[in-house]
């Protein structure tokens, strides 16, 4: 039974490589894009933390500055 | 109507949703797994290597689909000056080449067991390989004018450009004789796909565009938390 399901009828090499290829491509673009997430997430913390706390104000104030800050690792210090 | 895709009013979806779709994809294509490699038939003629087509038409279909919003979106930035829709454009595109590279890889695999060769410079392989050059141009020049005035001209003219694509990739197997199949499912005429093939399609192509929204989502965030730091730096 997992012999067959391996070897295909001899197509297995193709449908196994196609299926491998796609799942490899997913986990490398959610990788790439998750990296790129959180370096922008960092890199925001950082500035936030360099902010006077007035200016901290004004940006708690706005709405996506807000969801950001809920989001990110800055607002669990 | 437009005013709802504001950037600050959807980031609080697209921040809380991506988990949630991450979830049900994991849940969709294991079963979609499940079903296209080892329920669904063989079939009589191509035997095994159809299973192929599980991996290879929604990716088709996901790619063409994706280009053709990021098209209409264009349209609408340089018409009517929407700001807000530039951000889902630029989004959409890395997602939607990863599947355009996907259908091509995968169809050259299919290929070579169905037509003998990995590669034929038919109508309908060349015009999704012209897809994907558009994809990366366009990606590209996203890198090139970033920053500058001109880049959503630019961006959308490259994108409606492409469009012109779209139909001839749609119907190549109709206008030119090609290695490549006709169209097997039609939403107007009876499919010829028996539904035993049907379910798992289905169910990839279910978890293939909920891939596709993750992506587009995580990018969306990614580049709004980019130009909110450039706020941050003008404070």
């Amino acid at each position: 039974m997992i012999n067959d399901i391996i070897s295909m009828n001899g197509y297995g090499i193709y449908v196994w490589s196609a299926f491998a290829f796609t799942l490899i491509s997913f986990v490398a673009l959610y990788t790439v894009i998750k990296i790129q997430l959180v370096k922008e997430k960092i890199k925001f913390d950082k500035k936030y933390l360099t902010l006077t706390s007035d200016k901290r104000q004004t940006v708690r104030a706005q709405k996506t500055y807000k969801g950001i800050l809920a989001s990110n690792l800055v607002s669990k210090i | 109507m437009l005013k709802n895709f504001e950037p600050n009013k959807i980031f609080l979806i697209t921040s809380k949703a991506p988990k949630y779709i991450l979830f049900a994809f994991i849940i969709i294509i294991s079963i979609g797994l499940i079903e296209a490699l080892i329920i669904s038939p063989e079939d009589y003629i191509q035997s095994h290597s159809v299973r192929i087509m599980y991996v290879h038409v929604p990716s088709a279909w996901i790619s063409l689909g994706t280009f053709s919003v990021i098209a209409i979106l264009s349209f609408v930035i340089l018409i009517f000056k929407n700001k807000s829709f530039i951000l889902i454009a630029k989004s959409l595109a890395p997602s939607g080449l990863v599947f355009n590279i996907i259908a091509l890889v995968t169809g050259s695999i299919w290929g070579k067991p169905t037509w003998g060769t990995w590669w034929a410079w038919d109508a309908r392989i060349t015009s999704m390989l012209i897809l994907a050059l558009f994809y990366i141009i366009y990606i590209l020049a996203w890198r090139i004018y970033d920053g500058t005035e001109k880049v959503d001209k630019v961006t959308s003219l490259i994108a409606i450009l492409g469009a012109i694509n779209i139909p001839i990739i749609k119907y190549s197997v109709d206008w030119w004789s090609t290695l490549h199949q006709p169209a097997s499912i039609n939403i107007f005429v009876k499919t010829s796909i028996h539904s035993s093939m049907i379910v798992p399609l289905a169910l990839m192509t279910a978890a293939f565009a909920l891939f596709s929204i993750l992506i587009f989502l995580m990018k969306y965030n990614t580049e709004l938390i980019k130009i909110k730091n450039k706020g941050l730096d003008r404070l």
